[in-house]
């Protein structure tokens, strides 16, 4: 499978990845040659195989639904690039 | 006086302890050895006065007789490891200045073992890469040059306490790559910076740069070390490990970042070993497997002949050497780039410009997060993000992620039988080639520079244990290392079996600075 330039761009807006049109041409080219390198997985007979989910074999814990720490407002917002009133603040979303 | 940066880990330990040298005096040898180190670009944030600090304190509970495992013992931080109230940027731009709040389990547990922290070390960015040259902040260049084409630099024999002392007599002056991605953690420690580093291993993070500049790293078992704290790249196949000088210094670090955390879901609910202990026990009985697959055509005669002498050094010490079946080594590398992309494309959704790091603003939501990613990613990340996207989408998830993760079982599988047969190691080359050149491999075809992790990405895809050892160098006086693969949970086996080859092939002698 190969991909066109259209599909370059939609896999780029799906990633929310600004492409700059003249970049679309070497970025297809990359990705081909990614995607023609994977194609030789098309040899391998996978039938009954289960793929895997852990790599090591192990159930996932579940923690206590209970609070652990909070309070923190002034570290979970320190790195904002933008933020007011202990809120992240960003453009607006609903008209 | 000695020059306090030529001890290994181990034996600084001792001596902090017989107090014949201070954590200070061992400390500032080494904050003067990374401000003259500058031309390497290993660092990409110096903690002087952090390490004094450190080392301060360390030598207050030396004096108490309190001394944890790694007391006084001045370190690197791989900057994929969030150090709290320390600018933390996985090797990227889009991070900006942030500054965790919190602190990484592995990192936390070496300075609750006493560490000395000297500063965050280069990697390429977000790991992934195998040069240390996608990194934000420019490749790192590796201590060891190679020699000029006229010297000729073969050892006299292998083996031989000669290994390594040739003194060349000329360098060709071309810059060197050490590896990637914990290619600050490699440099540094090959030009002893530090005693020893943190890095981390997703495909061979760990190992290949080990390989490529003299040094040991061990990528343990998944599941070994908590990756809470770590900035993500692919999360099923993430562990950390240390690089440092000798085998040793290896199994001493790797006590201290190991354990169970319940911070992390996959980290497992084990006892950490005596892995030190470990280090002495030796080969005798052990069967070796020698996987016939990892001959691969166009692998230079000098790693074919490396492999066989280590094969050789092995059985000498006492092991038995059986040839192995692995049939499904061909196909890692190609369902890492799909398996490792989905899960980057995932984990690195978070990176928005909403919470942390840069912004670059839009007129509305998307377009914000759009341009800022734009702007924060270089063209390796980006380029991976969107083949994750590509294999996860709507059609083709089935096409190309179901089907890899289904040959990923067959890839495990492979070890599994290995291992019931009555296995206990497999060894194997670390890298296809020695260094090469920044620069070198900027051809326009990303598969060219996959290739470096051929041999290492099995063990990440089968959440095996992985050791790379110096063995030798090649005839332009680099650094070849092999690969140690052991059962899961079994690394123990993997540090005895290492200072075996360790033992035989001689210690590296690193290159003097010339930086």
């Amino acid at each position: 499978m190969s991909v066109d330039h259209t599909t370059v761009r939609r896999i780029a807006h799906l990633a929310r990845i600004a492409l700059d049109e003249a970049d679309v041409p070497q970025m297809g080219e990359e990705l081909n040659a990614i995607l023609t390198f994977v194609e030789q997985l098309n040899e391998v007979d996978v039938e009954g195989v289960e793929p895997m989910s852990s790599v090591v074999p192990m159930r996932l814990r579940l923690r206590d639904d209970a609070v652990t720490e909070g309070g923190n407002v002034a570290a979970v917002i320190g790195n904002a690039p933008r933020s007011e009133d202990g809120f992240f603040v960003v453009p607006k979303v609903v008209e | 006086m000695t020059d306090l940066t030529t001890f290994t880990l181990a034996e600084a330990r001792d001596a902090l302890r017989a107090r014949t040298i201070s954590a200070t005096e061992l400390t500032q040898a080494h904050v003067e050895a990374v401000a003259k180190a500058r031309a390497l670009n290993a660092f990409l944030l110096e903690t002087p006065e952090r390490a004094l600090a450190d080392a301060a304190r360390s030598d207050d509970r030396l004096a108490r007789g309190e001394a944890g495992p790694l007391e006084g013992i001045p370190l690197g931080i791989k900057d994929l490891f969030c150090t709290a109230g320390v600018r933390t940027t996985a090797g990227s731009r889009i991070l900006g200045e942030f500054t965790p709040p919190y602190e990484s389990t592995v990192t936390a547990q070496l300075w609750r073992d006493g560490a000395v922290m000297l500063g965050k070390l280069n990697n390429d960015e977000f790991a992934m890469g195998s040069s240390n040259e996608t990194s934000a902040f420019g490749p790192v260049v590796s201590p060891w040059r190679r020699a000029h084409p006229s010297v000729d630099a073969r050892p006299p024999h292998a083996g031989s306490d000669e290994v390594g002392r040739v003194a060349f007599a000329a360098y060709d002056d071309t810059k060197l790559v050490p590896g990637g991605s914990s290619g600050g953690s490699a440099a540094a420690v090959a030009a002893r910076l530090c005693l020893g580093a943190t890095a981390t291993d997703t495909g061979g993070s760990i190992r290949q740069p080990a390989a490529f500049t003299g040094t040991v790293g061990i990528k343990p078992t998944y599941g070994r070390c908590s990756r809470w704290g770590t900035v993500a790249f692919a999360s099923s196949l993430d562990q950390a490990g240390p690089i440092a000088r000798t085998v040793r210094d290896c199994a001493i670090l790797l006590g201290s970042m190991s354990g169970f955390d319940p911070k992390d879901s996959t980290s497992v609910d084990r006892a950490v070993p005596d892995f030190e202990a470990a280090v002495s026990r030796g080969v005798k009985g052990l069967r070796i497997g020698i996987p016939k697959e990892y001959r691969l055509p166009g692998t230079p005669d000098e790693i074919a002949a490396l492999w066989d002498q280590g094969a050789a050094w092995l059985r000498e010490a006492g092991a038995e050497i059986v040839e192995v079946s692995l049939p499904h080594t061909r196909y890692a590398l190609p369902a890492y780039y799909i398996v490792a992309p989905a899960e980057a494309s995932s984990n690195l959704a978070r990176y928005d410009g909403v919470r942390y790091g840069i912004r670059v603003p839009g007129r509305d939501v998307a377009s914000q997060y759009e341009a800022t990613r734009a702007e924060g990613f270089g063209r390796e990340v980006k380029r991976r993000i969107m083949i994750g996207t590509y294999v996860l989408s709507a059609g083709y998830y089935d096409a190309y992620y179901v089907r890899a993760q289904r040959i990923r079982t067959l890839i495990k599988r492979d070890f599994e039988e290995a291992y019931a047969a009555g296995i206990d190691a497999i060894l194997t080359p670390a890298t296809p080639s020695s260094a090469f050149a920044i620069g070198e491999k900027a051809s326009a075809d990303p598969v060219e520079m996959y290739l470096n992790d051929v041999f290492t990405v099995t063990v990440n895809m089968a959440g095996l244990p992985g050791i790379a050892v110096p063995a030798g160098l090649d005839s332009r006086g680099l650094p070849l290392g092999l690969q140690l693969i052991g059962r899961p949970f079994d690394e123990e086996t993997l540090f005895a079996a290492g200072a075996a080859i360790e033992a035989a092939a001689g210690r590296t002698v690193l290159p003097d600075a010339w930086w």
